[in-house]
């Protein structure tokens, strides 16, 4: 191809595109508007809501999901390390970010794995879209996503979706693939039809391997924060990038570190809660 | 008692994706080795024809790879049959729609599993109230349906225990409780207790005799096991790479196998232990009242001292104590001469 007409064929493509977020990108955006509003509220609660009652309900879900009482005096001590330093309201905006966004790849993730599983042409299509997804330069697709929708919340919640969401995807179809066939057999000789084998036996016994999906959903999404905050998410990636910009290394490294101890109090609770939903759910014959 | 309450008519069953066309072939008398070598089609099934009578064990016997487990799923059509039909209640299932199948499943048939397949996330009572809660049963009277089997299985106290927390034993009479909870006229076992260990396995046999007094279903019951098959069959149907060689009560198998491969099977049984002196009494003696006499329906073993303690021949009796034969020290040496070549 020469030079010119690949000049020409970019100019098209963003001309073509560009004329349709124009005409199309309030439409789209109208349709983001619950999650919005839903984000808005969650984090706007997060914020108002008396420091000690937030951390309270904090420590009460990590106790609930972990069962371990040095991981809630640990994450006390982070949760009070964050506050003292100053980064409590970007903490709590990171949190409800993250929130929102599990929130929705649970909700798309899940039924898009079962469709996965049941179905192999369905897998073939969409496979190769998730090993898109996981390898594209997050920086790119966030350009389209910012012509579409501008800057904001909203993009910012797309790009972390898009890069977050294959976890949950892959690891449901596997989950379910895994289920023992004897087992499916015996439900299928019971006279169970498909939404009952499915509800019944393929995603209860799949559910470990979903949760390990989803703990990994939790941490790249967190990891995308920061990238996130180019486009205008709030939240403890902002002062990262300034920090970034202005050569403010103790700024960066407090940041980080608050992410860093999110992860890991995310990813302690989900594992340990993914291992005790285990507990009968393997080697029933052995 | 002598209803035929499944009737198996030339039922074929090849793997592959292209069945329907080598049926003929499998009709002219290709063999299951032939057909895999120069067509690569696995032949499961080669024109089956067995009735099942009402109420009986039919045991199913052969070496791995023979057919059996293929037949069984027929019964309730886990698998699609290539050609035939099977009338339970002379009802064709292989022409169900998909609804009326799930329907029939439901309520006609259940089933119990080589390796137990219970379900892991459940406990015990949902185990067994699994085929209820399917049907959409009423909770209390899935509940109490369910603990009515968990007891008759001898597993009181254990509801609340999952499948992991149970012996191989135990959890087989969670399986057996399972298929018994939907009150189905027709109970398929395939190689249900052969995954256990041998006395725990003479026990669950002993079991399943002891149920089957009383709940007198139709029994379709899978085993390579020949000890087992003649314990608790009350035919045998034997196959071979996809066909059935011989059908018949133990009487039948033992003294007059249909070939090679069933005297092979049957080789190293114990006779005088199975077999009832009915079997080979002499028909045309006369009564002799100064001689002892014994029960039609025992086995040879058990009229062994008797026969040995006694000069002359003994008289056979039925159950209203009539006469019916006699049976002498040459019967028996005849029986174990057989045996022996």
């Amino acid at each position: 191809m020469s030079s010119e007409s690949l000049r020409l064929f970019k100019k098209s493509v963003d001309g073509a595109y560009r004329s349709f977020s124009a005409k199309y990108g309030d439409a789209i955006e109208a349709v983001f508007d619950p999650v919005l509003y839903f984000l808005v509220w969650f984090e706007k609660l997060l914020h108002n809501s008396p420091w000690p009652l937030v951390i309270l309900a904090l420590l009460g879900l990590v106790y609930l999901g972990s069962r371990s009482i040095y991981l809630t005096i640990g994450s006390l001590f982070a949760f009070l390390f964050i506050g003292y330093f100053g980064m409590w309201d970007d903490t709590m905006s990171t949190v409800s970010i993250i929130g929102v966004c599990t929130a929705l790849t649970i909700g798309f993730g899940i039924p898009v794995g079962i469709l996965m599983s049941g179905s192999d042409r369905a897998r073939a299509m969409i496979t190769p879209i998730l090993d898109i997804m996981q390898t594209m330069p997050s920086f790119v697709y966030l350009i389209p996503v910012v012509m579409l929708l501008g800057i904001g919340k909203i993009p910012g919640l797309l790009a972390v979706i898009i890069y977050a969401i294959p976890p949950v995807i892959r690891l449901t179809d596997l989950g379910i693939r895994e289920v023992n066939k004897e087992v499916l057999e015996a439900a299928d000789a019971f006279g169970a039809n498909r939404m009952q084998k499915l509800f019944r036996v393929q995603l209860p016994l799949a559910l470990p391997t979903i949760f390990a999906g989803i703990n990994q959903t939790i941490m790249m999404a967190l990891a995308m924060v920061v990238i996130a905050s180019m486009i205008g998410v709030k939240g403890l990636g902002q002062p990262v990038l300034k920090a970034i910009t202005n050569q403010y290394f103790t700024m960066g490294l407090l940041n980080g570190l608050a992410i860093v101890a999110l992860a890991i109090i995310f990813d302690r609770v989900s594992q340990s809660y993914g291992k005790r939903m285990q507990q009968h759910r393997a080697g029933a014959n052995e | 008692m002598s209803e035929v309450k499944i009737k198996i008519e030339n039922l074929y069953k090849i793997f592959g994706p292209r069945a329907k066309e080598y049926t003929n072939k499998v009709k002219s008398g290709i063999d299951k080795d032939e057909l895999l070598a120069k067509y690569n089609h696995v032949l499961g099934l080669d024109n089956i024809n067995l009735d099942i009578k009402e109420q009986s064990i039919q045991v199913v016997m052969g070496l791995s790879g023979s057919g059996k487990s293929t037949l069984i799923r027929h019964i309730n059509r886990l698998i699609e049959p290539t050609e035939g039909t099977v009338l339970v209640d002379g009802e064709d299932i292989t022409k169900l729609n998909k609804a009326d199948l799930l329907e029939f499943r439901r309520n006609k048939t259940g089933m119990v599993f080589q390796r137990f397949a219970l379900f892991p996330h459940h406990n015990i009572l949902d185990n067994v109230q699994f085929g209820l809660s399917i049907k959409n049963l009423d909770k209390s009277e899935s509940k109490d349906k369910a603990m009515y089997w968990i007891e008759k299985v001898g597993l009181t106290g254990f509801e609340n225990k999952f499948p992991n927390q149970l012996s191989g034993g135990m959890q087989q009479r969670v399986g057996l409780a399972r298929a018994l909870a939907i009150d189905p006229d027709i109970l398929l076992m395939d190689e249900a207790f052969s995954a256990l260990d041998p006395l725990i396995r003479t026990d669950m046999q002993d079991q399943l005799l002891d149920l089957q007094k009383n709940l007198k279903k139709t029994i379709i019951f899978i085993t390579h096991d020949l000890d087992e098959a003649l314990k608790l069959g009350d035919r045998i149907a034997i196959l071979n790479g996809g066909k059935l060689v011989q059908d018949g009560n133990a009487e039948e198998i033992l003294l007059n196998p249909a070939d090679e491969y069933v005297s092979n099977f049957v080789k190293d049984v114990n006779r005088i232990k199975v077999l009832k002196i009915g079997s080979i009494m002499n028909i045309d003696g006369n009564m002799n009242e100064s001689n002892p006499s014994v029960m039609v329906d025992e086995s040879i073993e058990n009229c062994l001292p008797t026969m040995l303690e006694s000069e002359s021949s003994l008289n056979v009796l039925d159950n209203d104590k009539n006469f019916v034969g006699v049976i002498s020290k040459n019967n028996i040496a005849e029986i174990l001469r057989r045996s022996k070549d």
